[in-house]
């Protein structure tokens, strides 16, 4: 953390029928040139922190900082953030240019400096020449470009991006994804972004805030997030996950054994568990499952029942019966030599200790 | 070459088959509208297709005095008119006498030669008795039988085909030799009328405008717990007959009424110089503007309902002002929405006919009560079905004319 950051939220809550908090306490610093990106499944209080900081919504308690300025008290207009928002929110009875030329407009910036900026916006995002059409008249993917253009025109140090790609189909999407994570580190900008989609969050991200309940359950850079979730929320949200649950019965240093229902003991990493006789959830990625492993190589041993095999090219995501679960998922990868199995064997899988991660109840 | 002329073939048969499978349908839904679509024609479509011909189609004098217009057609309105006319005329007369049909004859060119009526109901009295030469005889019971004009007035009476009654409904009136001009100053009454009537309805429309404007943004803004509530005191007034609420607008605003008595009670004006705010004009209007307002205030409404309020907030974070934000991004959005107001209201109010009956008094009463007391008093059915054509032209234009400029397109009704 640095001492000066963009923005600070410090010990920020939010109510709005003054009786349930959507946001509990948030103590968040986003760094200058960041890209911050809040995920979260719909209800976490990500968008209303997002609200906050552009100042539609009061925040109940609690202080926001943009530049060290405490901000509750500056209405939206003054803020100076640029924001992307999740229907476009192009003014339809507006041009192209028009849209784009109007933060410049209402600062009363000449017209020729504000046409030159404005020529240079819809150069960054590829719409040199559509100036003069209606934003009915664009794409998805346009339109979502001329909003981009909009909330950087008039250079913001922050832009806010609320779900802005939720209206895309995949492949546009994902294209559009690139486009802004470059313009991103083109021209140096804060972003803050808003999602509940997490790929979208893992390829943008510098940082990811995981918001579930109100609360950031895990700030943390993508890779970090996905390989060591930190609670078991975040375990199953961010990626695919198989699920264990257990009583914690021996803890030494980073390493414990819990028992599963059924008995059987898995060793595992503590990651977030208290003390012997607690209640925890082991995570397990599919991937880091292994069929018909060295014996002397893994810490973790057991025999499991082939449910379903389902092919998907690359790998093959087998469904296996494990520990009294059944919906114990590996991925197979499909490569020269891996194991054949068909429905109904009974295989040998195995995992390092280091891979399962024994998280919180 | 081939393959496009068999393509051809193909799809000539897909026309024919699909019409096929498509002709139940359209049967069974014509079947279903048939009894509508019969009402309307017999009560809707029918009576003002043949009212709007009366406007040009006359044949009061043409048919209960046969002989008489016959000879008039050969007239050239100019010379003396000859014994035989005189002639014709008298034998028309006794039979209109015997029919019991003379008044409407009377009436007829009464109305082409003010003046007349008791010259024909008094001399066709007499008409039985009279003898050859039946010029002198006629001339001898009235002497304004001798008067050209008067012939010349049974003559244009006698056109069953006419502009005159739209000529009379725009005040023009037409001269012997079937040029028009306009009518004498004094009797330039409908063209004020229409002024006055196009004025009103404009007033209202503003009215209803600035008032609903503002109700509908804020029905527009509020949660939906508290605007359907709002809504409902919005449509309450549509659930009240219109003679009801007219009626309590008279109690309100009479001059011995609700508004007036609190004036004085302030001292704002004091008891022998109360306002007069109803049968006049402004009466009127106040009363249409209350009447009319939801007519403003739905279309609005649904208008504002639909535009999200991502859009200020984009204006705001853009750097504009809550002032610039309404007026540059909310209010613009809003035109198609106006625009289904303005002229819902201004054609509801155009043809309003009870409050201004009601509450009118000498200048605030519009074409339809004229309309209507030529139906009803004056029994001149003609000119009421040619200002009724007029007021109906004027509504098109105005409608047209609104095309042009906003486009109809661009309304909204929800």
């Amino acid at each position: 953390m640095s001492e000066n950051p963009l923005v600070r939220f410090k010990n920020v809550q939010k109510s709005y029928d003054g009786k349930t908090l959507v946001v509990k306490d948030l103590n968040l610093d986003v760094e200058r040139g960041e890209f911050l990106t809040m995920l979260g499944p719909s209800g976490s209080g990500k968008t209303t922190c997002l609200m906050m900081l552009a100042g539609f919504e009061p925040a109940t308690h609690g202080e926001i900082y943009l530049d060290s300025q405490p901000i509750n008290n500056v209405p939206p207009h003054k803020r100076g953030i640029g924001m992307v928002f999740q229907n476009y929110a192009l003014f339809p009875h507006m041009t192209v240019a028009e849209n784009l030329a109007f933060p410049l407009e209402v600062r009363k910036m000449s017209a020729s400096e504000s046409q030159d900026r404005v020529k240079r916006a819809m150069d960054m995002v590829q719409l040199g020449g559509f100036g003069n059409r209606r934003p009915s008249q664009l794409s998805g993917g346009q339109q979502q470009r001329v909003a981009v253009a909009r909330a950087l025109v008039f250079d913001p140090d922050l832009v806010l991006m609320d779900e802005p790609l939720g209206a895309l189909d995949k492949n546009l999407r994902e294209q559009m994804q690139y486009e802004i994570k470059h313009i991103h580190e083109n021209l140096g900008v804060t972003v803050v972004y808003v999602t509940h989609d997490q790929s979208e969050a893992l390829t943008m991200s510098n940082r990811i805030a995981v918001f579930n309940d109100g609360v950031i359950q895990q700030l943390a850079p993508p890779d970090a997030l996905y390989e060591r979730p930190e609670n078991a929320f975040v375990a199953q949200f961010i990626g695919e996950n198989n699920k264990l649950r257990g009583t914690v019965t021996e803890l030494e240093g980073d390493y414990c054994v819990v028992k599963t229902k059924t008995g059987a003991a898995v060793y595992a990493r503590a990651v977030n568990v208290g003390r012997i006789g607690d209640e925890s959830t082991l995570s397990l990625r599919p991937e880091r499952v292994l069929i018909d492993p060295d014996p002397s190589t893994v810490q973790n041993l057991f025999e499991a029942r082939v449910l379903e095999l389902i092919y998907l090219g690359d790998h093959i995501r087998t469904r296996i019966e494990l520990l009294g679960r059944d919906d114990f998922i590996v991925k197979v990868p499909n490569s020269a030599n891996h194991a054949l199995m068909r429905e109904g064997d009974v295989v040998t899988v195995g995992w390092l200790q280091e891979d399962c991660r024994a998280l919180d109840a | 070459m081939a393959q496009t002329a068999a393509g051809a073939i193909d799809d000539k048969l897909l026309k024919k088959r699909l019409d096929k499978a498509l002709f139940r349908n359209r049967s069974r839904a014509f079947f279903l509208v048939v009894p509508l679509l019969l009402f309307l024609l017999v009560a809707f479509v029918g009576p003002i297709v043949y009212f709007l011909t009366r406007a040009f189609i006359d044949d009061t004098f043409s048919s209960l005095m046969p002989e008489t217009t016959a000879i008039l057609a050969d007239w050239d309105s100019t010379t003396e008119p000859t014994e035989e006319m005189y002639a014709v005329l008298v034998a028309d007369m006794v039979v209109a006498r015997e029919n019991k049909t003379i008044g409407k004859v009377a009436t007829r060119v009464n109305r082409d030669k003010p003046g007349t009526r008791s010259l024909f109901t008094s001399t066709a009295r007499k008409a039985a008795k009279l003898e050859a030469p039946f010029k002198e005889s006629l001339i001898g019971v009235k002497k304004k039988w001798g008067d050209i004009e008067v012939w010349q007035a049974m003559k244009t009476a006698s056109a069953k085909y006419t502009l005159g009654y739209y000529a009379a409904a725009l005040d023009l009136k037409k001269n012997s030799d079937g040029s028009f001009e306009r009518q004498d100053e004094k009797r330039r009454i409908h063209i004020t009328l229409l002024t006055r009537t196009l004025k009103i309805s404009f007033l209202v429309t503003i009215f209803c405008l600035a008032l609903g404007y503002p109700i509908a943004y804020l029905l527009a803004t509020l949660p939906a717990k508290t605007s359907n509530l709002l809504l409902i005191l919005v449509l309450l007034p549509f659930w009240t007959s219109i003679l009801v609420r007219t009626t309590a607008w008279i109690a309100m605003l009479q001059s011995q009424g609700v508004v007036n008595d609190l004036l004085v009670y302030f001292g704002i004006t004091n008891d022998d110089s109360r306002f007069s705010l109803i049968y006049n004009q402004l009466g009127t209007l106040i009363a249409m503007t209350h009447i009319l307002l939801p007519f403003m205030v739905l279309p609005l409404y649904s208008v504002m309902k639909g535009i999200p309020p991502s859009y200020v907030r984009a204006a705001k974070s853009l750097g504009a002002t809550n002032w610039t934000a309404f007026w540059r991004v909310y209010a613009p959005q809003t035109v198609p929405g106006i625009g289904a107001g303005a002229i819902l209201v201004f054609i509801v109010a155009i043809g309003y006919y009870i409050t201004p009956a009601l509450v009118g008094g000498q200048d605030g009463t519009m074409i339809s009560n004229t309309i209507d007391d030529h139906m009803r008093k004056s029994l001149n059915w003609n000119l009421a079905a040619a200002l009724g054509g007029v007021l109906m032209v004027v509504v098109m234009t105005l409608y047209w004319i609104y095309d042009r400029v906003v486009g109809i397109d661009n309304m909204k009704l929800g």
